[in-house]
């Protein structure tokens, strides 16, 4: 019951996140969406092995943090579900590739342990950065800035409202785990026995609920275009974190930073 | 005017929610809908906004209730829902409140504009920039009025809007709705709230009009009242 009250509570407080003020939150979505997306093309593309030249890529994400103000440890709370996901990914490389790659004294580093952490890395960094776009612009800001880029409105509705249909779920799952604990004591979980019941209901429920919240729109005018959020024109100082980042991103993915630092040191 | 002619509706073949309902509701007027658990009044209210099909005539303000007519229609109905929760899907009170003026056509300036004034009347600009999910139950229904009167609505509908308050916010609703102008139609089981907010009285049973007339008249009967499993209004049996 805990976690699913607090899962509820974490999506809404993404939206509060995204209402603050910060030189981040206040940058133009379509700038903070077009560097995010770049910065995960880049990440994406360095060798499996290229760790010296990746790692140098948490600059980008480590600056937002700061200068967002959002707490890298919220992220990490927030994400931890994905982020164990992420780092599984790569958990098989060591057993797959044992041959040996660098020695560090007495300690033998196969290509497999580094291509794992490579791949821990590149989600870590992508997610952390997908978490800062995310967590500094409103989800209908996000998809007003995926309309300019004429990304299909279909596609774009189906995000903004399955993001704000989800509570809707997460409500009722939590309310239905309540009554369902109260009479059942002692149980840990929801028994296999009632599952079928439990997710029919659950279904019945959201569909209600869901039918409720669509006649509310329709009667406040909506006929399928959701007007997402007011789009200013993006700035001068827009342009400039856009070309400033782009910059910093091919220079990390052409000059191996990570040497470069490695050779100065020794 | 609102026009009901003969309309009748069933959610199962068999088993009418409504038989042959006919009324008129004119403009300014303050209309409460009662009637046990049952009714039908929720699924008046909903045929009245074109979100239920029902056989028979409905008309407001001249238009025939049909696909057509449907948005011309919505617009001079505003609903509000019994839960809250269910209206106030965008993340704030500011979108919510916007959200109906700029689908029908409003700029965002111009909507802002009429959210500050709509706020400002009900005396909840404090609340402009709240999280919906944030706001107590008195505060989520009043912004929910403030989300419909938005849109400025000819007939304001609603749903049992002091249900699940306390006394005090029940209070701050009876004296906001009563202080609105224009027509309500007001559903309730809260027949002091009827009793102070509108003039006239419907009373549903069994799907059918069980009387209709003037609210001093109809909720002063308690023969009729217990007939149709209600009772007189609080502040009535105490005199």
């Amino acid at each position: 019951m805990a976690d699913i009250e607090r899962a509820a509570r974490e999506l809404r407080e993404m939206d509060e996140l995204a209402r603050q003020g910060s030189p981040v939150h206040a940058l133009h979505p379509l700038a903070k969406l077009a560097v995010t997306v770049a910065y995960i093309l880049f990440t994406l593309s360095f060798g499996r092995y290229s760790i010296g030249a990746l790692f140098p890529m948490i600059l980008y994400p480590a600056f937002m943090f700061s200068l967002s103000g959002i707490s890298p440890l919220d992220c990490a709370r927030k994400l931890r579900v994905m982020l164990v996901m992420v780092c599984a990914v790569g958990l098989f490389d060591p057993l797959l590739n044992r041959q040996i790659m660098l020695s560090l004294g007495s300690l033998n580093v196969s290509y497999g342990t580094v291509s794992m952490i490579t791949l821990m890395l590149k989600g870590v960094f992508c997610l952390s950065a997908s978490f800062i776009l995310a967590a500094t612009t409103p989800i209908d800001s996000i998809c007003g800035a995926l309309r300019m880029i004429r990304v299909p409105d279909l596609i774009v509705r189906l995000l903004l409202l399955t993001f704000r249909y989800v509570s809707v779920m997460v409500d009722e799952v939590a309310v239905m785990t309540t009554a369902y604990k109260l009479r059942a004591p002692g149980q840990k979980g929801i028994h296999i026995s009632a599952w079928g019941s439990f997710l029919g209901q659950l279904l019945l429920r959201s569909m209600d609920r869901a039918q409720d919240l669509y006649d509310a729109m329709l009667l406040r005018g909506f006929r399928g275009e959701f007007p997402y959020a007011d789009m200013k024109k993006a700035g001068a100082g827009d342009a400039v974190f856009v070309l400033v980042c782009l910059l910093c991103f091919i220079f990390l993915r052409t000059v191996n930073v990570g040497d470069m630092v490695g050779g100065l040191i020794v | 005017m609102i026009r009901f002619e003969n309309v009748s509706f069933s959610y199962e073949k068999g088993r009418p929610v409504l038989s042959d309902i006919s009324f008129e509701i004119k403009e300014g007027e303050a209309v409460g809908l009662i009637g046990a658990n049952g009714a039908g009044k929720s699924t008046l209210m909903k045929i009245m906004l074109g979100l239920l099909p029902a056989e028979g005539s409905v008309t407001v303000d001249g238009l025939q209730m049909s696909k057509e007519n449907l948005r011309e229609i919505r617009r001079k109905l505003g609903l509000v829902m019994q839960d809250s929760d269910d209206q106030m899907f965008m993340p704030t009170v500011f979108e919510d409140v916007i959200f109906g003026p700029v689908n029908y056509g409003l700029t965002r300036e111009e909507a802002e504009k009429r959210a500050d004034e709509v706020l400002g009347s009900l005396g909840i600009t404090h609340l402009k920039h709240a999280y919906n999910h944030k706001l107590s139950g008195g505060e989520k229904r009043m912004a929910a009025i403030a989300a419909v009167l938005a849109m400025d609505p000819v007939y304001l509908l609603m749903d049992e809007p002091t249900s699940a308050l306390d006394p005090a916010n029940r209070r701050l609703i009876i004296n906001t709705v009563r202080a609105l102008p224009g027509a309500k139609i007001i559903a309730s089981h809260d027949l002091d709230m009827i009793w102070d907010c509108a003039d006239r009285v419907i009373l549903l049973s069994g799907g059918r009009i069980a009387a209709d007339g003037p609210a001093d008249t109809v909720l002063r009967d308690k023969a009729l009242l217990e007939a149709n499993r209600m009772e007189l209004p609080l502040g009535l049996q105490r005199r």
